[in-house]
Order: C-alpha cells, then structure tokens, then sequence
C-alpha cells in the first residue's frame, strides 16, 4: 500500500529565518572565508613545467624571502568567487537607483565584442601598421563624441571622471600659462554642489577654490559668479545637469560671465546622459568637459572601476590636448606620441596623462554602445531617463520632501530629509531599510547642499512596471516612517548577508590586510 | 530599441502622470534657441549583427599577440590568464556592482578588494597597499606627490631608467602641480649616480626595477642614501611577475612601491584598462591616495568589511584630499586577485622562473648574431639589444613577415641616441619555435 502522506509543501514554523544551522550558512547564503584562511601555502591552479636548469641573469637580487601567499585549484577558486559574487549587488540583480552614478544596463555585445582577439590582444607599443584598425576606433569614438557635444577636438587617454577632470583642467593651467597669466589667474570657482572630485582636482595643481553658493532654486546665480569672478578667475567648474538633478537654466550667461572675466569653463559631465541629443555642451560655451564613457555610454562599473574620461574641448583649448592623439591621414591612421611630434602638427600639447592610449577596452566597448543606439536611440535614451526620473518625482512628492519643490527634473530627482525631521529616522535608515525590500540605495547625503539629500536616479533601462514597483516600494516605506514603524529602519538591513557595519571601529585601528593569527605562546614549564 | 523598455504608451501614460503634454515640457530649463530639434549628424540603431559586423571589421585589422612570435613589452607584456578569470568577472554581481559604499550588498567586492591589498602588500613586500590605481604610471604621478605631502619637500628626482611615459606622466603632474623634477638621462646599462643626486632638498627619489630597459636594480644604497637626507625611495615596477624572484622593494627599503599590474589577470586590451598597484609602509597610510579596504564587524558582531579612512578622499574632503581620484580599477583588481588566487606563490614562481628562462635562452641566441649585443648585465624577462642599424624599419620588416620583435626604444625616446637598440620581451607564451622564428628572420634582415 502505497504511503499517502506526501512530501509536506507548506513551510511550518521551525523554518523562520532565525532558525539557527550548524554551518552558520543560510541555504543560498554561504559564509566565505578569506582565501588565506583555506588556501595552502603548497597549492596551485596552474599546470607549468618547471624550465630546464639554465644560468639565471638575475645579477644576485633573487628573492629569498617567501612569498607568503597560498594558491587555490580551480574548483576551489570558481566556489570561492561565486560565492563572494552572490554577497554583491548589481545593475542586473535590480534597480540600483543611484543619482549621479548613472548605473543603466550594460549590454553583453561589448562584453562579447571587446573580448574580440584585434582588441583584447593587441600591445599599445605594436608597429602601428599592426593596429590600424584599433586606431580607427579611437578616431570614430571621437567623432561621435565631438558630434554629440559639438566640440572641437577630444583627449581620450584619460583613465576615469576626476582623472578627465584633470585633463581638462591642465589643458586650461597650458591655455593661461601660454597668455603669461600663470601668476594672476590662480582662482577656480566651484559650486557648493559640485562633485567632490572638482575641488579636488582644481586644488591638486595648484588653483585655488573659491566656493560659489547655489540659490534657493538649486542652481547657480550668474550675477554671483559675476560677482567673484575677476582678472585673477582661471575658470568655472560647472556641473550641468547639476547635482540636484536640475539643468542650470542660465548656464549661457554664466559662459558669458567667465570669458569676459577672461576665464575657462570646464563642464563635469558627469550627468551628460540626461541631455545626449537634446542640447550640445559645444553650444552652451563650454571650454572642456569629461565624459564618463562608464556613465552616459554604460561601459560596466566593474565594483568600481576601471572607467574612462575622454575631454570634449573648444577650440581655444584644442591646441593644448594632451599627446597620444589619433590622427587620420591619406596613409591611414597615425599616432602622435611625443610632444614634439605634436608640435609639428602645429599642437602645443600640456604632456601626457597616463602610459599608453588610455582605456581602449572601454572605447570599444562604448562605441558599440553608440552604434547600437544611433543618434535616435542616444536622444530617445536621454528622454527615456529624464521622464523616469520624473514619474518617480511625481508619484512621490505627496509623501517625500522636495528640497526645490515640485519641477520637472532632469535624469534624476533630488528629496531630502525634511519629510524625515521627528521621526526618529534618518535618510541612512531610509535607505537602509530599501536594502531589505530587494533595492540597491539612492545616493544619500550627497549633494552637500540639501540636508540628508536622496538622490534617486532610475535610468533608462527601467521599465514601467519596474518603476512602479519601486514607487510602490517607497511610499510603503514611507509610511511606515509615518506610522512610528522606526524598527523597520533603525535596526535594518535584516534580510542583507551582513548587518550594518561599524565603520568608525574600522577606520580607528584600521586592519588593512590579512594576518595569520600568531601560535599561542606555551608557558614555560 | 531592445535595451530600452518603456513603450510609446508607457510614455504617453507617464508623461500624463507627470502632468506634462511632452517629453521637451520636462527639458524646458535648456534655452529654447540650445535646444536641439534635429537628431546628431550620425548613424541611427543598429542590431546586434550589424553592430558585430562593423566592430569585428576593426578588430580583424589588428594583429593579435596570440597569432604571431610576440615579444614586446616595456610596461605591457603578454601572459597566459586561466579561463577562469574571465569567467568569473563577467558575474552580474561583479561586472554591474558599484563602489561598495553600501557595505551590506557589496561584501564581494570587498572580500576581494581586502584579498587582493593582502596580495600586493605580500608580493611588494611592504606593510600596506591600497584598493588599486588607474594604472602603474598615474600610480607614479601619485606616489611623488604623497612623497611631498610626507616630506613637506617638493623635489622629485627620476632614475634614467624609469619608463618614458611614466617621466612623461610624473613630469606633467610636477609642472602643474609646481614641483621640481629632475629627470636623469635614458640610462640603458644602469650606469647613472643617482647617490649624487640626493640631498636633503630632494622629496623623492623614483628608481624603477626592472628597469625600462630591463636591468636589476639594486635599491639598497639609494634607500639609505634617502632616508639619511629625510627623503623618500619610491620604487616602480611595469612587469609584477618579476617580484616572484627577485628581491621586493620593500625588503630594500623603499617607502613607497608602485607599478603595473596588468601581467597577472589583465589582458593587452591595447594599453588600457590596467591596474595600478600602490604600497607604502604603515605610518604613510594616512597620506595614501585612493581607496581602502578594512575589517570590521556588523551589529551581530559578525566580520565584515568596509571602505576606510575616506577621510582622506575626495568626497569627504574636497580640495583637501590627499587625491583628486574617484574610481579604482574595480574589474581589473578582481582579475589580478583571482588569477594571483589561482597561481598561489607556488604557481607564481615557477611561471616567473619559465619567464626568466626563456628570456635567457632568446638573450643568449640573439647575442650569438654577429652584429648584436645584448646590453644588460641582468634581467628579468625583457632585455635591450644593440641591432647593427635602424632598430625601428628593423621591427616593421620584421613585422611583414609575422614576427613582433619588441619595442624600439625610439618609441618612446625618439631623441635619445638610442635609435639602434630594441627591448625584447619573453613571456611563458613563448616558444622554442617562437624564438628560432624570430632568430632565424632577424638574420636575414640584417
């Protein structure tokens, strides 16, 4: 007789989440130890003959001490990996909301396409009649940047954002230095709600930041700037969409401003993604602007990097451009290396940001980006953006506070805490508790200008149902704060692989490497 | 457009939501007359096909390392990285993850990111290391001015054997950061007296091994020399293998150890992106550029990890960062640590030691050619040769016939006198046949 009991499919009590397991794992979610902590010293992944005896060259400098670091076979290694992978939160797992980082989908043809052997396994020192078509990619990316800002030349070497902030703003040190200003023109003007990267920049080689204060609207006076600037101004470092998610609606005035005060304005485009074909840098009297190729054009954020920050410039700076740069002749493409090669060509370029080209991984990768999209697909992927972020703006605003009130935005929205004052919850809560429901934060206390600043920005890749789940989401939160429900935000993440961590304990004794724990000393008899 | 979800009647609805007739009522603050009404003077969408095809006819104009005898180098070289490392950085979770700020959902990359500052510090022998640079030449950039935010001096001096874009990059931050660099001349036979160079107005000395042109450095006097003049030793390296077998900067005494780390995880990828690896000793940390990685507990006291001492950095600090730098090379170091996680130091070092024997072996056939010398005394797995003529027109002749020699040094020092010398560079890809190819072709050239 055949049992009929079954296997039993509703879950009972004994299988809450606090139901303690031996290994300290919960199913899918496995504690991973340090590679240090399992690895063996003796251990390798990799099969190499060892070399014939031969007379080593090493001159007497060989190593003796060990190395110190073990080795994992491959299955250890996968395991290893993909068990840290499923601690991490990424575009692909879900919405990842994070104003002025600009996390859109990433297509996996530039993956595939960028892995193809012409680009992945070619040296930047190869005779460049090997790499020609290589050099044809800088050359296209170029001039679909230079369309799409309408600006006049481009330097594509630099590596990130802040280090095409860098590039910009020594092409403009070269541009004063080359009028004999050098000594007087000493003053950049940088918003308060600037990226942390510009003033950073600006102080690096030596300008001296003089803070602009943004108006009651979130953007920028230009009878302010009008105010502060003077014989001694060297530029404008202007974010535009701004930082509070707003297009700065007199940037033209401002332009205006700084070049009759005898200034530069460098554009950060950090937000450039809102205004692709809809309105060009070139045409708003911008002097230099970075791209970051890992925002606007959705090369991968990688947990942080690599990314990669060509400089649109003017022709007033044009001359200045860093060296290497791409040059297309009757023979094909040439590489200008060195800056007096440049000088030839009638360029007085600053010198050089970095070894080599720059980050050609991720100019092929944008480029495939560009022509996937078109010039249509770019602009609908601009309006796809601005309108996300605006729908979300208008299905929240009864609940969570607008710090400009309640306007269009641009590609992302700005809230800040005011809606949160006597709850008991802070804006880190908020966004904490976003965590347990399956979102990855806004950014949070970021710009500096609004207090506990919520900055949301969705991107295009969202669908509407997606974005209204995420509405749903946060007006449920929402509530909850307004309900008294603080447990549901002080105390979270709850459901993530780890609690909230204690940073200041981390940066007070800071542990920045592993160390073996010592043998316990055995007491003498 | 398959990467764009919203449909027209999503729009419609939303913008109805919104309260708005049309998509330009939302980007009303662009000045009408900068508005742009007509799409960018380029092409429309493409598929994948399409795309594919026009990236593919790029592709297949360059010659890939992998199909050709490759022996160039000089501060990028060609390794064999396991199937593995590919792999695994293309997981969502890695590949699409941000700066781990929300440590809660970024306790991967930071596991990683804490491994890999473990890694870096234990090959370079130094206390700590950072969380990665953009690359090992604006590593450099960096490490000179944390040598003068240390010594509150502000005078570099440049061994002539540092790599020609990493003088070019360090010199270029000097002029605009209004320092002094004295850069010393091209040296190919590590001959230079960099020990009267030092005095107790200099900052930072950067001496790089192996050097440009592949000689071993012995930085033992030169550190000595430093720090009883309160200077610094910053000590440079383009090729991370080599610190397999030979002796570590920091057992030397350098105080700051930088370089490339692309030879372990990272592909050619025609110079870009790579890894910059960044070490110091303890009492610098604080002056670090770059980010962090530290252990610390969640409220469970469970361990975890965190970025730490941001107070250093630019979204804390603004212009008084120690570093303008934002992002690290994320993907890049997750490549070098599972790859390095891979290799163990066992695996490491008999790979460094097949790249030291081959160099060997091609160092010895090539000297054989009458005509050519190698210069070196020593090296580790690239060397200089002296060709009897044009080293440049010899490298493309060598080049129609399928075989990439190595680099000129006239590349990178077009006036330096040294327009008939080459940089060899041998790798474990390379093979007997390999070498023979190149031997047997670069006899009959000359």
């Amino acid at each position: 007789m055949l049992n009929r009991q079954g296997r039993p499919t509703i879950p009972g009590d004994a299988l809450l989440s606090d139901h303690p397991t031996f290994t300290g794992n919960k199913a899918l979610s496995q504690i991973e130890p340090l590679i240090f902590e399992t690895g063996r010293l003796e251990t390798t992944g990799v099969d190499y003959e060892a070399p014939k005896p031969f007379t080593s060259r090493l001159g007497g400098l060989e190593r003796k001490s060990e190395i110190g670091l073990p080795g994992l076979s491959e299955p250890e290694a996968m395991r290893h990996y993909v068990r840290l992978s499923q601690k991490n939160y990424g575009i692909d797992t879900g919405l990842f909301p994070l104003g002025s980082c600009t996390m859109k989908h990433n297509p996996r043809l530039n993956e595939k396409i960028a892995r193809m052997p012409g680009f992945s396994d070619v040296h930047p020192l190869q005779p460049l009649s090997s790499v020609q078509g290589a050099l044809e990619v800088m050359h296209t990316l170029s001039h679909w940047l230079m369309e799409l800002t309408g600006m006049d030349a481009v330097a594509l070497s630099p590596k990130a954002g802040a280090h095409g902030e860098l590039c910009g703003m020594m092409a403009i040190k070269a541009a004063i230095a080359a009028k004999g200003e050098a000594v007087t023109r000493k003053i950049v003007l940088v918003p308060d709600s600037a990226h942390g990267t510009n003033p950073a920049t600006a102080a690096l080689i030596h300008f001296i930041v003089k803070p602009v204060p943004v108006r009651d609207d979130g953007t920028v006076d230009p009878s302010v700037v009008a105010s502060l600037a003077g014989p001694e101004t060297a530029a404008i470092m202007l974010t535009n969409p701004n930082t509070c998610g707003l297009f700065e609606k007199d940037v033209v005035a401002i332009a205006d401003v700084i070049h009759a005060a005898g200034g530069y304005f460098y554009a950060d485009g950090a937000n450039f993604n809102a205004i692709v074909g809809k309105a060009r840098p070139g045409d708003l009297g911008v002097d230099a602007m970075h791209i970051n190729l890992h925002k606007t054009f959705s090369t991968p954020h990688g947990g942080g990097g690599p990314g990669a920050g060509p400089v649109v410039l003017s022709q007033r700076l044009a001359p200045f451009a860093p060296v290497p740069f791409v040059r297309h002749t009757d023979d094909g493409f040439e590489l200008v290396e060195s800056e007096a090669e440049a000088a030839k060509h009638g360029a007085d370029a600053f010198g050089r940001m970095t070894a080599f080209h720059g980050q050609m991984g991720m100019y092929v990768r944008a480029l495939s980006y560009m022509f996937s999209h078109g010039a249509d697909g770019l602009r609908q992927a601009s309006e796809d953006a601005v309108l996300n972020a605006n729908y979300i703006r208008a299905c929240l605003a009864d609940l969570m506070s607008l710090p400009y009130g309640n306007r269009p935005c641009m590609h992302e929205v700005l809230f800040d805490d005011a809606w949160l004052k006597d709850t008991g919850v802070t804006t880190l809560d908020f966004a904490k508790a976003m965590i347990d429901e399956g979102y990855h934060p806004m950014t949070v206390y970021f710009p500096l200008v609004v207090h506990g600043a919520m900055l949301i920005e969705p991107t295009e890749s969202e669908s509407r149902a997606s974005l209204d789940l995420f509405i749903a989401t946060l007006r449920d939160l929402a509530m909850a704060v307004k309900r008294g429900e603080t447990e549901r935000f002080t105390g979270a993440p709850y459901h993530a692989p780890v609690r909230r961590m204690d940073e200041t304990r981390a940066a007070r004794s800071p542990i920045l490497k592993y160390t073996p724990p010592q043998p316990i000393m055995q007491a003498a008899e | 457009m398959r990467y764009l979800p919203l449909t027209s009647d999503d729009r419609a609805g939303m913008l109805a939501k919104i309260g708005v007739d049309q998509i330009d009522a939302l980007f009303a603050d662009i000045p009408s007359n900068k508005l742009l009404h007509h799409l960018p003077k380029l092409p429309l969408h493409k598929g994948e096909i399409e795309v594919e095809r026009l990236m593919g006819r790029m592709s297949s104009r360059n010659v890939s390392a992998s199909s050709v005898p490759f022996f160039v180098g000089a501060g990028a070289y060609k390794h064999h990285i396991p199937a593995t490392v590919d792999h695994l950085i293309q997981r969502s979770e890695f590949l699409t993850s941000y700066t781990p700020y929300q440590p809660e959902i970024a306790q991967g990359t930071l596991q990683y990111l804490f491994e890999f500052q473990t890694q870096v510090a234990a090959l370079t022998g130094m206390d700590v290391a950072n969380a990665s640079m953009y690359d090992g030449s604006t590593g450099c950039g960096e490490a000179v001015l944390m040598a003068h935010r240390i010594t509150k001096r502000s005078k570099a001096v440049l061994s002539g054997g540092l790599h020609p874009h990493y003088v070019d990059v360090v010199q270029t931050l000097s002029k605009m950061a209004q320092a002094e660099c004295v850069a010393l001349a091209p040296d190919g036979m590590a001959h230079e007296d960099i020990l009267s160079q030092i005095d107790n107005t200099v900052s930072c000395v950067v001496v790089q091994t192996p050097d440009f042109f592949g000689n071993l450095r012995d930085l033992h006097a030169i550190a000595d020399k430093c720090h009883a003049n309160g200077a610094l030793l910053i000590a440079v390296f383009t090729e991370v293998m080599s610190l397999a077998l030979i002796t570590p900067p920091g057992e030397m005494g350098a105080d700051i150890v930088v370089g490339e780390g692309q030879s372990i995880g990272n592909a050619l990828n025609f110079g870009g992106p790579y890894v910059g690896l960044f070490a110091t000793k303890s009492q610098y940390v604080r002056q670090m550029p770059g980010r962090l990685c530290g252990e610390t507990v969640d409220a469970d006291g469970t361990r975890g990890f965190v970025l730490t001492l941001s107070t250093r950095e630019q979204h804390i600090r603004r212009d008084k960062a120690t570093s303008n730098i934002c992002t690290n090379s994320g993907l890049c170091t997750l490549a070098f640590t599972i790859h390095m996680s891979l290799l163990g130091q066992v695996g490491l070092k008999r790979v460094a030691e097949i790249n030291h024997a081959n160099a060997v072996k091609l160092a010895n056939q090539l000297s054989a050619i009458k005509g050519v010398s190698v210069l070196n005394k020593s090296f580790f797995n690239e060397f200089a040769v002296r060709l009897p003529g044009n080293a440049a027109h010899i490298v493309e002749q060598l080049a129609a016939r399928q075989i990439m020699a190595g680099v000129p040094v006239s590349r990178l020092l077009p006036h330096a006198g040294l327009d008939d010398v080459l940089l060899v560079a041998n790798t474990e890809v390379n093979r007997d046949e390999d070498r023979q190819a190149f031997v047997d072709a670069l006899k009959e050239i000359i």
